[in-house]
């Protein structure tokens, strides 16, 4: 599995009050969600944003509430990746369970830029940049994660284990 | 290898002997809470299970109070939803407009929440409980789906800080300027994916709504979970509002700590933490401007309790509310509402020009009940204050304690309750 995309690039401490405000919490609707992804932080970010694009962030990506809307905005604005330093714990999980691919690398959220080309391989965590010519290692999931991730979450994991 | 009192209870929990930091476990749980905007999603999601029974209809709590009574037709929808899930499904403890209050105030008052229990909950406040010496956390929808279905929820083995705490605090200081000092000091993410173990002599001198405060903001540290030792204060308060059965876990004394901090409760001075993150802490005895405001709000499941209320009624007596300043005050529950009205609180509030909500989140996320204009300034006893939280993406909240919330609602700017 991979991603591919040009890059939109954040700081440290990118909260879940930005990605999607509270004001948009009365709707769950992913559809509706996605049009105000990243608002109170980038207002270009819905109009900038291409299917396959990834988000490249430093520390502490998704702090803030439990929310499953912030990852679930992120997804659905077409975003295939979010490579970052480290991300918060409740957003950590809630990414992986609902299947929107994330991946830990100190070295790729310090080298990779905006607007670069990226290329993430899920299996290997291996970071491709295109532009920039360079690779960087990311974390690899334990192998309880990978399950959920290749089952696109947690949900169909759980079906598919009872099955 | 010793245990830390967090991985003892999620050992239990997982039926396993020993578990150590970093380990991945299944464990079961004894409580799984939503609210009106979690649990929406947690429904659809668990629609798409072949589960289709909750797991234990006792063991899960549904709390609208986010955007409740509510602030428009979507949310009024949402809240239709969980209803009828919590009809179907016959849920023991689902919380109707009259019943309900704010979700981390509500569940230990009603005792659903005891010592050595594992609390899941679609809300990130959700570790407040570990004040009772209970192992929670907040969670997403997903997790909250699951969870109903199942009763089991994974989890990676957190390590631990631990946090000697000694002495008393002094007048006007309390819990929630001990937790923002916290989190000045190691940083928003400076608990990432650890406990936040707090034990000592001092723990005694607090009390249990100080410990929810400090507990309720663990995740601001960037926390698994804050959890406190079950004392005799705790032990009364089980009893006094519980009737389920409790299980007491201790740290072993070789317990291994990623790092101790000591505190003494009496160096902590009323603190404040700045725009826009909860560790730009600054000590009152630092303030070096006048910051005028326009807004405080006291309540939250932060601040929100009877020992909150006190206080602030205790500066506001015989006072006014600065003339143009807006002070909204919301107390947690139904309950507390009642006693502070009994204690005179709530006249207090008003003579002083303050206004009081029913029980709702309201502001706190920027909902509704005092959302913030361009550029306004606001003092609340809430839990975070990122860019936009309480309304413009220009406005600033700066979050404090009830005493330096109250303390600048009378002069209309950040003040010390000290100096007035």
């Amino acid at each position: 599995m991979k991603a591919k995309g040009s890059v939109l690039k954040y700081g440290d401490n990118v909260d879940t009050d930005v990605i999607i405000p509270a004001r948009y919490l009365n709707s769950s609707d992913p559809a509706e969600l996605a049009k105000h992804c990243m608002e109170d932080i980038d207002k270009e970010f819905v109009n900038k944003v291409k299917p396959g694009d990834l988000i490249v962030a430093t520390k502490n990506f998704g702090c803030g509430s439990s929310r499953e809307h912030a990852p679930i905005a992120i997804k659905a604005s077409g975003i295939s990746c979010v490579i970052a330093e480290t991300f918060a714990r409740i957003f950590y999980r809630n990414s992986i369970n609902i299947g929107l691919p994330i991946i830990e690398c100190k070295e790729a959220s310090e080298r990779i830029e905006a607007g670069d080309e990226v290329e993430v391989d899920f299996e290997s965590g291996l970071i491709t940049n295109k532009t920039k010519n360079e690779t960087y290692q990311g974390q690899s999931f334990p192998e309880f994660m990978q399950k959920i991730i290749s089952a696109e979450g947690l949900i169909n994991y759980i079906n598919q284990k009872a099955e | 290898m010793g245990m830390t009192m967090t991985q003892k209870i999620l050992a239990a929990h997982a039926g396993l002997p020993e578990v150590k930091a970093g380990q991945l476990i299944e464990a079961d749980l004894d409580l799984v809470l939503g609210n009106d905007i979690t649990s929406p999603v947690a429904i659809k999601e668990m629609e798409k299970m072949n589960l289709t029974n909750v797991f234990h209809k006792d063991k899960i709590a549904l709390v609208p109070d986010h955007f409740v009574p509510n602030k428009d037709i979507q949310s009024a929808q949402h809240c239709k939803c969980v209803r009828e899930f919590a009809a179907k499904h016959d849920i023991t403890n689902y919380f109707e407009v009259g019943e309900m209050g704010i979700e981390h105030a509500l569940l230990p008052e009603k005792g659903l929440t005891v010592a050595g229990d594992v609390i899941i909950g679609a809300d990130s406040h959700t570790c407040t409980y570990g004040a009772l010496g209970a192992f929670s956390t907040g969670v997403g929808s997903t997790d909250m789906a699951a969870g109903m279905a199942t009763g089991k929820a994974w989890f990676k083995v957190p390590g631990a800080i631990k946090f000697e705490l000694s002495g008393t605090f002094t007048k006007w200081v309390s819990g929630k300027d001990l937790i923002l000092h916290i989190i000045g000091m190691i940083g928003v993410d400076g608990a990432l994916y650890q406990s936040m173990e707090f034990v000592g002599e001092g723990v005694a001198n607090m009390t249990m709504d100080d410990r929810f405060t400090v507990a309720n903001m663990a995740i601001e540290a960037g926390a698994k979970n804050g959890i406190f030792p079950v004392d005799e204060l705790a032990i009364a308060y089980m009893n006094e509002h519980s009737k389920r059965p409790y299980t007491i876990y201790e740290a072993d004394a070789d317990a291994v700590y990623d790092r101790v901090i000591q505190i003494d409760l009496a160096t902590i001075r009323p603190t404040v933490a700045f725009p826009h993150l909860p560790e730009n802490t600054k000590t009152v005895d630092e303030l070096d401007q006048s910051i005028v405001i326009d807004q405080v709000v006291i309540g939250s499941c932060t601040n929100g309790r009877m020992d909150d209320l006190k206080v602030a009624a205790e500066i506001f007596a015989g006072r006014k509310v600065k003339k143009g300043l807006r002070c909204i005050i919301i107390p947690g529950t139904q309950k507390i509402y009642l006693d502070a009205m009994e204690a005179g609180y709530i006249r207090t509030f008003i003579e002083a020009g303050a206004v009081v909500s029913t029980p709702t989140c309201g502001p706190c996320l920027g909902g509704y009940m005092g959302i913030l204009a361009e550029n306004e300034r606001c003092v609340s006893t809430t839990n975070r204050n990122f860019v936009g939280r309480m309304g413009h993406v220009t406005s600033e909240i700066y979050l404090a304690s009830p005493s330096v919330a109250a303390a600048s609602a009378i002069t209309g700017e950040i003040t010390n309750p000290e100096t007035l």
